[in-house]
């Protein structure tokens, strides 16, 4: 007799992302933002309601008089935090991506970004992490940072990466939006050597017939997806571009000019505004055109409520639908 | 001269140099500018501490000009305060000018923040009275906006949290000329009981009358002094066009019209009522 599937349960906010198995690490931005506070004091941290869920109660356990709790508030949170980059602080202001961007849009346009003040908003749910539906489902918050002068926005993949982003972003001058991952992150780049720079897009590993454009998870699934192809002697290269803005545009050029690859952007976001448009506009004006050029994104749509496993394959973005998107597209 | 006399010479040479800017353009919110100069002299003139010579002064009180219309009242106040030579109003509104129609932080020397999308400034305020607190700094943050922001429901998110926080340090003003784009505040979105509204939010209340200098100014000084844990909201009651009879007297909206002849016979009018030692 065969086992009957498992039910799966709709995946709540604290869900993980990491797959059964996978090395993870708990909390890494709560633990790099500590790390880095302990010889900056300057930095100071501001949520709304949601400390627990973003991992800044770490921050909050060790500088309890550096860590504001603004309530569900999020227009003052933006706000606020931009009054106190104002006066020399460099704020990190955490919630979820839904409303840290449609929410406070305004003020972070008018009050962060039109002066270029110091304020790193970090926000957890970003893109399909969740299964709550498109109240907490952030599929559009890279388009709308984007649209936004000198914000720079970073999309990280993994623990290691979140890690060494924190003190980056610390130290840039200028608004930051970087994308969170939370509770118990997977752990995977530090397998290829990795170190992340703010602005670069790092090779990750090489192939001939696909190149993989991507940031935040959907790197992890590519290099899931490079390793799953090799069975089938398909050799996928993997450019990794956490920074979506500024965009590494020399990388971007030179990867996709190589010729004869199939070129797949992939993210988890919406295909409208997000890094596959990013790069297509960029190949255009540029007039680098790949002969097969790919998205492989949420589609423009409210999604779903439902478990991850069953949304990611819904929409395309596990690794089992990604590999078998490769594959057809190959053949086309 | 009194602290009064020379407060009163201050807000006529203010309302002076609006309606002269307004004449520039052709345009500007003069009925607000005129209605609002009083306190503007009471702050700019009296209780601020400001260096004009130095506007990024770590130390200054800061004042935020929520609604970033009134950046005509505003300026007129920066250049009675000395932040601005008065030549400089010819400017006003022009390309290029240091002194846009809306009021903008990177344009203006003194202008904190870039309000017009009403409800920012009261958040805003917020966080630099959290910010100075936490560096022991003693400098007061004044909240400046109108009305019409009473509509936003940002200003009441930040009312509750001014008071969790006990923020002292944050003095909110509102003008109150019962006038906003479509007609009477009172009428677009009811706001009174206005002051217990405040107090519930746990703030001290002054409700005053805006155009009564002595008033204004007692209003300023007890908000300064008071030793009470609390955030301050003083409420000022103005009347738009003020010093201006016709102004005073034509049917009053948002975007009070100004014949071309007007602005000059308007000037005669500030001139004709100049205080003792203007």
């Amino acid at each position: 007799m065969t086992q009957p599937k498992p039910r799966l349960t709709t995946s709540a906010m604290i869900a993980s992302i990491a797959s059964e198995g996978q090395r993870t690490q708990a909390a890494p931005f709560g633990k790099a933002l500590v790390a880095y506070a302990a010889d900056h004091p300057e930095i100071v941290g501001l949520t709304a309601d949601l400390a627990k869920y973003t991992d800044l109660h770490l921050f909050a356990q060790a500088y309890p008089n550096r860590f504001y709790q603004m309530g569900i508030a999020e227009q003052v949170l933006m706000a606020s935090a931009g009054g106190m980059a104002k006066v020399g602080l460099t704020p990190f202001a955490t919630t979820y991506a839904v409303f840290g961007t449609r929410r406070a849009y305004d003020f972070v346009h008018q009050v962060i970004a039109e002066e270029h003040l110091n304020v790193k908003i970090c926000c957890a749910l970003p893109g399909l992490t969740t299964g709550y539906g498109p109240s907490h489902q952030a599929t559009d918050d890279l388009a709308m940072m984007r649209a936004i002068p000198g914000m720079t926005i970073v999309d990280p993949c993994d623990a290691l990466e979140i890690s060494q982003a924190v003190p980056q972003i610390a130290a840039h001058n200028g608004p930051v939006y970087m994308r969170l991952l939370r509770g118990n992150v997977p752990l995977l780049l530090d397998e290829y050597d990795y170190q992340f720079e703010l602005g670069k897009a790092k090779l990750l590993c090489d192939g001939n017939e696909v190149l993989v454009i991507s940031s935040g998870l959907m790197t992890m699934r590519a290099l899931e997806v490079a390793q799953k192809l090799r069975s089938d002697r398909i050799s996928v290269a993997v450019l990794h571009v956490p920074t979506l803005k500024p965009l590494d545009e020399a990388a971007i050029l030179r990867e996709a000019g190589k010729g004869g690859r199939l070129v797949v952007v992939s993210e988890n976001h919406s295909v409208i505004g997000g890094l596959g448009e990013a790069v297509a506009s960029l190949l255009l004006q540029q007039g680098v055109v790949p002969t097969r050029f790919k998205l492989l994104a949420l589609p423009d749509a409210f999604l779903d409520a439902g478990a991850l496993p069953t949304l990611h394959d819904r929409y395309g973005i596990s690794t089992e639908k990604f590999a078998q998107s490769v594959k057809l597209w190959l053949k086309q | 001269m009194s602290t009064l006399n020379q407060l009163r010479a201050s807000a006529y040479r203010i309302r002076r140099h609006a309606v002269r800017m307004g004449a520039v353009q052709g345009q500007g919110y003069i009925g607000q500018a005129l209605g609002y100069a009083d306190v503007l002299a009471v702050a700019y003139c009296h209780a601020l501490n400001l260096r004009p010579s130095d506007p990024e002064w770590d130390g200054r009180d800061r004042f935020l000009l929520s609604h970033g219309h009134y950046a005509i009242a505003f300026y007129a106040a920066l250049i009675e305060a000395g932040f601005i030579d008065e030549e400089e109003l010819f400017t006003y509104g022009g390309d290029d000018s240091r002194l846009p129609m809306s009021g903008m932080a990177t344009y203006t020397p003194g202008m904190e923040i870039s309000g017009g999308s009403l409800g920012l400034g009261l958040p805003i305020a917020i966080g630099i009275a959290l910010g100075l607190r936490h560096q022991h700094n003693p400098a007061i943050v004044y909240n400046s906006m109108s009305d019409g922001e009473l509509n936003e429901g940002s200003t009441w998110e930040a009312a509750m949290i001014a008071s969790h926080y006990q923020l002292s340090n944050l003095i909110c003003l509102v003008d109150i000329n019962n006038m906003q784009a479509d007609g009477p505040s009172s009428k677009v979105m009811a706001f009174e009981p206005l002051a217990d509204k405040w107090a519930a939010f746990g703030w001290h209340v002054q409700r005053v009358d805006g155009n009564d200098l002595a008033a204004v100014l007692n209003a300023f000084d007890t908000a300064r002094q008071l030793l009470d844990p609390k955030p301050r909201v003083i409420l000022f009651d103005t009347l738009m066009g003020k010093g201006v009879p016709f102004l005073e007297a034509r049917d009053k909206n948002h975007f009070i019209r100004v014949e071309p002849q007007e602005w000059a016979q308007a000037i005669s009018a500030l001139d004709q009522a100049k205080p003792e030692g203007a």
